[in-house]
């Protein structure tokens, strides 16, 4: 009988199908990607179309999730808000990724007081209530949606800087590594093209995970009118206009919610089972 | 924390252009601006030890008697949660742990999901909505009625507990889901090993099994989770006390963003760190009471 050799991927893919609620909250990503994508085509009206003869209007067929208080549909406006979330989502979780990968594999290949110093710092940035400290920085620059995904990446990357630290400390007792920098590798060679290479498995799960993570923070600024200003159309500010109409038109708040509920939830089912798939020993 | 001290005196500059350069130069020197950075920091250090953060650029309060008037309701908010997180998520793990894919356990593992998904933001509004407005059940802002000083000790009680509820309940959310699958992971860890299985050999009750030898030893790696839970705790106090306008330090912390008052922001955020770092001391102290082998200092 013939043995094939699998790749790891396709160990990877074989697990990972199994995994029900992983591909569910794979689905949901899709889906998530494909309306953003589609805005355009997909958006019954205009999202900043208004219209004064159907302010708060509850939900009916012509708007089948109501309108807000300046006669907006409502879908409409999710529809282009999930733009919005995607955009920060992956660029903010992209900036936290590059910062953390930089960190932490400095101060895991090189160790001693390098190590004691970045460590120290990271200790410190997690000390402080995470949300004062984004709103900190906040406080310190326009909010723009450009400088919404620079704050949230530039406060999360601690997480993944300690991942690749405990990476870096065990590839680099490695045979092969040892092999490499015998061979005369150059500092950056190791790094880049020798450990960091085996050390991404994890990420890519806090990569996932973090997305979720940014959603979530970026709906809470918009939300706080701290994030993306209006009139662009995001989550977080379709629910603040909801707030003060709350006693006559729940069903501006309650729907862009649902969305944010359903597209995070669909990054960590994913995340997870990514997890389970990439480290199938860690399966409790 | 170290960082921040320099950058309000870069915004402070900026922040209304229309000043003239004259004024601006005096403003300056007012506040010491235009001493070198590094001589900045060390008075606003020397200062923060004596617990003086200055005034504020709003209402010329000071800073300190602003925080320490609004402290006591974040404190006690957040305090009742970690409470509620922990009497309800370790019952919650440790059920689904000994009954593990049982109906329990997966909706506990649903409800996981959810909650880790749930904006705390948008779930407050609903339920504003769902108690406040349509049952009508609740009072949906502020932690007191007006009229308090006229009631009496049993009213007030229960005029606070109604409009505590909510806000600990939301404040606590998040971190329940989290908290209940981590006591999960872990007795699950534990309730495997050889001596649960001695203990159950030697015919100890299920009880006796679960409560005196298993959980215990789950117990550290659960309250470590928890004293880094707190910064967490502490930054979503912006969030509810902002819908349900309680007047504590996470809304002066979103006013004083919303009108740039930089000293409130730094004392704020200062203030907070110091009540993340004793919240782990307390975590510290309490690994004591859940394993007695943990003991420091002398009587080693």
């Amino acid at each position: 009988m013939a043995t094939t050799q699998r790749t790891p991927f396709e160990q990877f893919w074989r697990r990972f199908r199994k995994n029900r609620t992983a591909i569910a909250g794979g689905l949901i990503v899709l889906s998530v990607f494909v309306i953003a994508l589609l805005a355009p085509m997909l958006s019954p009206y205009d999202p900043a179309h208004i219209d004064v003869e159907k302010i708060l209007v509850g939900p009916t067929q012509a708007h089948p999730l109501g309108t807000d208080e300046l006669g907006r549909d409502i879908l409409s406006r999710m529809i282009w808000g999930s733009r919005i979330s995607l955009l920060v989502g992956f660029v903010a979780v992209g900036i936290s990724i590059l910062i953390g990968i930089l960190i932490g594999a400095v101060a895991g290949y090189y160790g001693g007081w390098i190590d004691d110093i970045l460590m120290q710092f990271v200790d410190i940035m997690l000390s402080i209530p995470t949300f004062f400290l984004i709103l900190a920085v906040i406080a310190l620059v326009e909010p723009s949606i450009w400088n919404i995904m620079i704050v949230i990446g530039v406060t999360s990357w601690m997480g993944v800087a300690r991942l690749v630290r405990g990476q870096f400390l065990a590839l680099n007792e490695m045979d092969y590594v040892t092999a490499a920098r015998a061979l005369g590798a150059k500092d950056s060679r190791m790094i880049f093209f020798h450990i960091l290479p085996n050390a991404m498995s994890p990420v890519y799960v806090s990569a996932v995970l973090g997305v979720a993570g940014a959603i979530l923070v970026e709906s809470s600024l918009s939300f706080l009118g701290l994030g993306v200003q209006p009139p662009v159309p995001s989550w977080g500010s379709i629910i603040t206009g909801g707030k003060d109409t709350m006693e006559i038109a729940w069903w501006i708040s309650l729907f862009p919610g649902l969305a944010i509920l359903t597209t995070v939830l669909g990054y960590n089912l994913l995340g997870e089972g990514l997890q389970d798939a990439l480290n199938p020993r860690l399966k409790v | 924390m170290h960082l921040a001290p320099g950058e309000p005196t870069d915004l402070q500059t900026t922040m209304n252009p229309r000043v003239s350069a004259q004024a601006k130069e005096n403003l300056r020197k007012l506040y010491g601006l235009d001493r070198p950075l590094y001589v900045q920091y060390t008075q606003w250090v020397k200062r923060v030890v004596a617990m003086d953060f200055g005034t504020s650029f709003v209402d010329g309060q000071t800073v300190a008697q602003k925080i320490m008037e609004r402290m006591p309701i974040t404190i006690v908010i957040n305090l009742l949660s970690l409470i509620l997180i922990f009497a309800l998520a370790l019952p919650i793990g440790v059920y689904s742990a000994t009954h593990q894919y049982s109906t329990f356990d997966k909706a506990a593992t649903i409800f996981v999901f959810l909650g880790f998904a749930t904006p705390t933001f948008w779930l407050a509004l609903m339920m504003m909505i769902l108690f406040g407005v349509v049952l009508g059940w609740l009072p949906i802002s502020g932690y007191q009625s007006l009229d308090i000083s006229a009631m009496s000790v049993s009213q007030r009680v229960w005029d606070w507990t109604n409009h505590l509820m909510l806000p600990v309940f939301i404040s606590a959310f998040g971190g329940l889901a989290g908290f209940s699958r981590y006591a999960r992971a872990e007795m699950l860890e534990v309730i495997r090993q050889d001596y649960i299985r001695t203990a159950r050999a030697k015919g100890l009750s299920e009880y006796v099994v679960v409560y005196k030898h298993a959980l215990r030893n789950a117990l550290i790696p659960v309250i470590t989770i928890l004293g880094l839970s707190i910064p967490g705790l502490i930054g979503g106090s912006v969030i509810f006390e902002t819908i349900f306008a309680i007047d504590g330090m996470g809304r002066l912390f979103y006013q004083s963003v919303l009108s740039r008052d930089y000293p409130t922001i730094m004392g704020v955020t200062v203030l907070g760190t110091l009540l993340t770092l004793v919240g782990n001391l307390l975590a510290d102290v309490s690994y004591a009471f859940a394993n007695p082998t943990v003991r420091l200092g002398r009587n080693r």
